[in-house]
């Protein structure tokens, strides 16, 4: 049993990719051992990363591959020996496998005897197979951008490989990674460790030695000291908290080999800049974490993570730094502020003629023009459904929410998009609903997220999508595959999402009338939001894909009574009634489908011709189906389901004692209209005829 | 005796004291990097808006010839003039290029080690390497890198070309760009550029400052790029120059393509000239940008236009240096 270490020494890799590329190493690694027989019965394959290194360490590696015999079979022996001497067939097969002649055996078949060889192959050692092998998995991982460095360029990495280590416990493993031969030594930490190297003596040192040349390796150790550190540093302010930002921690942790944390100040005069704005600079533009007083509120102080430790006095100049390079950025953000003030956005709209939405499509100032169409038609089925807004509020938000792109905030902080808009819809005076529609129009960002808390808001946000869904379909521009540019597939679970949370008053197919999609546009369009809507009910509320199916298949226009259905049918779903009528359905569509392919006729049951499980069937159909549309009207679907469900035991009988494909033509006619009617009587709901029965 | 007097009190920070003046970090950088054996150029004579431009390094990086050269390059940006008003944004920044080609296997080393030389000590400040990586769609370039983080502000620009003038690069070679007004600013300690020590005169102690040399030309120019530019001129130029670099491009490929044409004839061809041409047309485009000149949809176009120009005169670079 041995221990073999890998660490690829790098420039820095970026932070975004390290942990995707750390697990994909380990992965191949393990596969590799996995598939050359090469683990032992207690192997551990444990990976590690810092922005400098990638690495795995496997436990209980074995040393090689066991031996393994192989037995061949050659020509017939009467072919391979003539009078008991060899032949020229006997001597080839004996030389392509390998062994003498005299070694040959004589296999014993069904077919007659052949001749036969046992071939015994040596299992290849660890480090030999290693060294051949494990250069294409290191070549293979995948990389969102690689780059050349060699002159001729001989190979592709994220970053240029400056050293390798390979050690089997304390031996090096002789491979090769782009020209440099594996030894065993790593490198620390730049600065607080220098260029001398990290000689490792044993594969399962290499974290122990790289803790001592100031670099952790384990990521989740980095992370866990991170947090602490952010803890400890924020208790120096009475009553403070870190703002938690899980994607900060993690770029931070992958941007660190030793990390430390120091909080500075800011001058309490940029607190009157929005908070958004000022999060922004910290968190997308320094790295830094927010911190918030005990009211919740934003404190003038920032947490910034170092990659070194220093002393005192280091600390008082890195902390000075930071805070000088925030008091510009600040000192930026209120001038642009103050800069955008000077043209209100209601001057602004014009100047969106000069914005460019789409090149075949138009400005901004289109777009505008376009949206307030869409939002017009939205506002007067929803009011027609007696739901109070402002209407104008909403028109005034539709008309000023893209004016915001021709401010200078914007142009430098383009995430806030929507949000400076809003801000400075409120600033301007041009009243809270109307603000807070344009500072929301871009929520949700994803299915995760709230929609926009107002309803000038929410109607807003679906005019803005399902215009710009339309128009892009309508230019050929709908999603392929992976390949979604335009990202209409978020802004169409944006729609799903607004109508599933918002519980307004609209169907899909009302959506798109007022898109003013029609013909096949409309076709596609309709197809489009219907998978996106089967999407969030499968993918983001977790209902059985049977089940959606069923739901969708009776009715795919209103978001919430398809929520409403598929929750009432999953609360039945596991019921023994229910799986009965289920399995009934699917033989009623089929048998329905047959009859279709044969042309048989269906006529309206009548029922003299009937027999008595048929009559009984039809009574109880007839009788149940109003009960069951009067409650789909009211939506009190649970009830409904338990009377279909009750249905079974008629439904049963039917099956149990009447040929349906009877072959007098008007019994059979008869028959097929019966179940047609119980097909169509009872899947409004659903089609139950999808659920998978056990 | 008196104890040294020259030695700096205790509390005076020592970034105060190891700061140098701009020049001096002029200085020191390039002797640095002359003593790693790079070319020192000057800075180019045509307006450029990054030392990316001059052709010291676009061209330079071309073709398989190894080469390692260092200058300072005013660079212009019209649309990031603010009239002097802002205390870090500039219409024109010095920066200090570099360029190795190919990239030693210790470069970043090297780059640190340029740190210390003009007087930052490691061991005090957060040091991080960022991914950053560069693209210049006028130029048809693109790298990968980084931007180097000193406590929380970005340093230089460090960036490995992969293509340039829309030509695969091999060798590839390493940028570094440093900026050297924030550097300096940083180094010093002072919130504004403006008040950036320029130089110290030995003897007296009397300074000037970055404010001195140069405000009043940021506050001009500013007025110039965003209220006076002759927005019908601009294009006129425009085009004038444009035509006038396409039709030597047309020469050059004739002359480089026609077999019986001469080694002289072929090294004859003006090529710097056509480059210089083409640079005229990327500064009046980003001066009819400052002037909110081009629409969006029209900067596209444009930039494609200065593109096939800087393409064609690497295209024919190449063609020149092979022949």
């Amino acid at each position: 049993m041995a221990d073999f270490l890998l660490e690829i020494g790098l420039e820095e890799v970026p932070a975004r990719m390290i942990a995707g590329a750390e697990a994909e190493l380990g992965k191949r690694v393990n596969d590799l051992l996995t598939r050359e027989r090469l683990l032992g019965p207690a192997a551990k394959v444990t990976s590690y990363s810092t922005p400098r290194r990638l690495a795995v360490l496997v436990e209980d590696v074995l040393a090689s591959q066991a031996d393994t015999e192989e037995k061949l079979t050659g020509p017939p022996w009467k072919v391979a020996f003539k009078d008991g001497a060899p032949t020229a067939a006997a001597e080839a097969f004996a030389k392509k496998a390998g062994v003498a002649v005299a070694a040959l055996e004589k296999v014993e078949s069904i077919k007659g005897e052949y001749v036969g060889a046992t071939v015994k192959r040596l299992g290849r050692a660890a480090a030999e197979l290693l060294a051949a092998e494990l250069p294409k998995e290191v070549a293979g991982i995948y990389w969102a951008k690689n780059m050349y460095w060699r002159a001729g360029k001989p190979e592709r990495f994220v970053r240029p490989v400056r050293w390798v280590m390979a050690v089997m416990d304390s031996s090096v493993v002789p491979l090769e990674l782009a020209g440099i031969a594996a030894g065993n030594a790593s490198r620390g930490h730049r600065v607080q460790h220098g260029e001398a190297p990290v000689v490792i003596d044993h594969a399962t040192h290499y974290a122990e030695a790289l803790q001592k040349a100031y670099v952790v390796a384990d990521v989740a150790k980095r992370r866990h000291s991170i947090r602490k550190a952010l803890d400890a540093e924020t208790r120096t302010v009475v009553g403070a908290r870190w703002r938690e930002d899980a994607a900060l921690i993690e770029t931070v942790v992958h941007l660190t080999e030793w990390p430390t944390v120091v909080l500075g100040d800011f001058e309490p005069v940029y607190l009157s800049l929005p908070e958004e704005v000022l999060v922004t600079v910290m968190r997308d533009h320094q790295k830094y974490f927010a911190v918030e007083g005990a009211d919740g509120k934003l404190a003038p102080h920032f947490l910034a993570v170092l990659n070194t430790q220093v002393d005192e006095e280091g600390r008082a100049i890195i902390r000075h730094g930071n805070a000088r390079v925030l008091r510009a950025r600040f000192k930026d953000a209120q001038f642009f502020w103050d800069f955008d003030q000077k043209t209100p956005l209601t001057e602004r709209v014009e100047s969106l003629k000069n914005v460019t939405f789409q090149k075949e499509l138009g400005s901004y100032y289109w777009k505008t023009q376009a949206n307030l169409a869409v939002a017009h038609g939205l506002a007067v089925t929803v009011k027609g459904a007696g739901i109070v807004f402002d209407e104008s509020a909403l028109l005034k938000a539709v008309e000023l929410a893209k004016a915001d792109l021709t401010t200078e905030l914007v142009k430098e902080f383009t995430e806030l998009q929507g949000v400076i808009g809003g801000l400075y819809a409120r600033e301007q005076g041009l009243g809270e609903r109307v603000a807070a529609a344009i500072y929301a129009q871009y929520t949700p960002a994803s299915t995760e997220d709230e929609i926009p808390p107002s309803i000038e808001g929410q109607l807003l946000g679906l005019a803005d999508r399902i215009q710009t869904i339309t128009a892009m379909f309508g230019i050929g521009s709908a999603p392929t595959g992976s390949k979604d540019p335009f990202a209409l597939r978020r802004a169409a679970n944006a729609i799903v999402k607004i109508l599933a949370d918002s519980g307004l008053p609209l169907t899909l197919s009302e959506v798109m009338q007022a898109s003013g999609a029609d013909g096949e546009n409309r076709e596609q369009v309709a197809a489009f939001l219907r998978e996106r809507l089967h999407f969030y009910l499968k993918d983001v509320l977790g209902y059985a894909y049977d089940v959606v199916n069923a739901v969708l298949a009776a009715d795919a226009n209103d978001v919430c009574d398809a929520m409403a259905r598929a929750e009432a049918l999953t609360a039945v779903r596991g019921s023994e009634d229910f799986a009965a009528i289920s399995a009934a359905f699917r033989r009623i569509k089929n048998i329905l489908r047959q009859a279709e392919e044969k042309g048989f006729t269906i006529a309206p049951a009548r029922s003299e011709t009937l027999s008595i499980e048929a009559r009984q069937l039809a009574d109880a159909a007839a009788a149940l189906a109003p009960e069951v549309a009067f409650r789909r009207q009211e939506r009190a679907y649970g009830e409904a389901l338990a009377m279909i469900a009750a249905l079974r035991p008629v439904v049963d009988a039917f099956f149990d004692k009447v040929m349906v494909l009877d072959p007098d033509p008007a019994v059979r006619g008869a028959h097929l209209g019966l179940i047609a009617s119980v097909l169509s009587g009872f899947s409004g709901i659903a089609d139950f005829s999808e659920i998978v029965t056990g | 005796m008196p104890s040294a007097s020259v030695l700096p009190s205790a509390a005076v920070s020592p970034a105060k004291v190891a700061a140098l003046t701009f020049q001096e970090l002029l200085f020191r950088l390039q002797s640095f990097w002359a003593a790693r054996g790079c070319v020192l150029q000057q800075p180019y004579d045509v307006e450029v808006g990054a030392g990316t431009m001059a052709p010291e390094t676009f061209l330079r990086v071309l073709g398989p010839k190894p080469y390692k050269v260092g200058y300072a390059q005013p660079s212009r940006r019209p649309a990031d003039g603010r009239y002097g008003e802002n205390p870090n944004r500039l219409f024109r920044h010095t920066q200090f290029q570099l360029i190795l080609k190919p990239p030693p296997v210790n470069v970043q080393e090297l780059y640190l080690q340029s740190l210390e030389a003009i007087g930052i000590d490691l061991s005090m400040h957060d040091l991080k390497f960022e991914e950053d990586n560069w693209e210049g769609p006028t130029v048809g370039a693109w790298g990968v890198g980084w931007q180097v983080m000193m406590d929380g502000m970005e340093i230089t620009q460090f960036t490995y070309f992969q293509q340039c003038g829309g030509l695969d690069l091999d060798p590839i070679c390493a940028e570094l760009t440093y900026g050297l007004e924030r550097l300096c600013a940083f180094m010093q300690d002072v919130d504004s550029v403006y008040d950036v020590v320029w130089a110290r005169d030995p003897d007296t102690g009397a300074v000037v400052t970055y404010g001195d040399v140069r405000l009043t030309e940021e506050l001009q120019y500013s007025v110039y790029n965003f209220e006076d530019a002759d927005i019908d001129r601009l294009w006129a130029h425009f085009d004038s120059y444009e035509a006038e670099a396409q039709a030597l491009l047309a020469k050059g490929n004739a002359v480089l393509a026609d077999e019986n044409a001469s080694p002289t004839e072929k090294r004859r061809f003006p090529l710097m000239s056509t480059y210089e041409l083409a640079l005229k047309c990327s500064n009046l485009f980003n001066l009819l940008d400052a002037r909110g000149a081009i629409s969006v949809t029209e900067r596209v176009g444009m930039i494609a236009r200065i593109r096939n120009l800087a393409v064609g005169v690497a295209k024919v670079y190449v063609g020149q240096q092979a022949s």
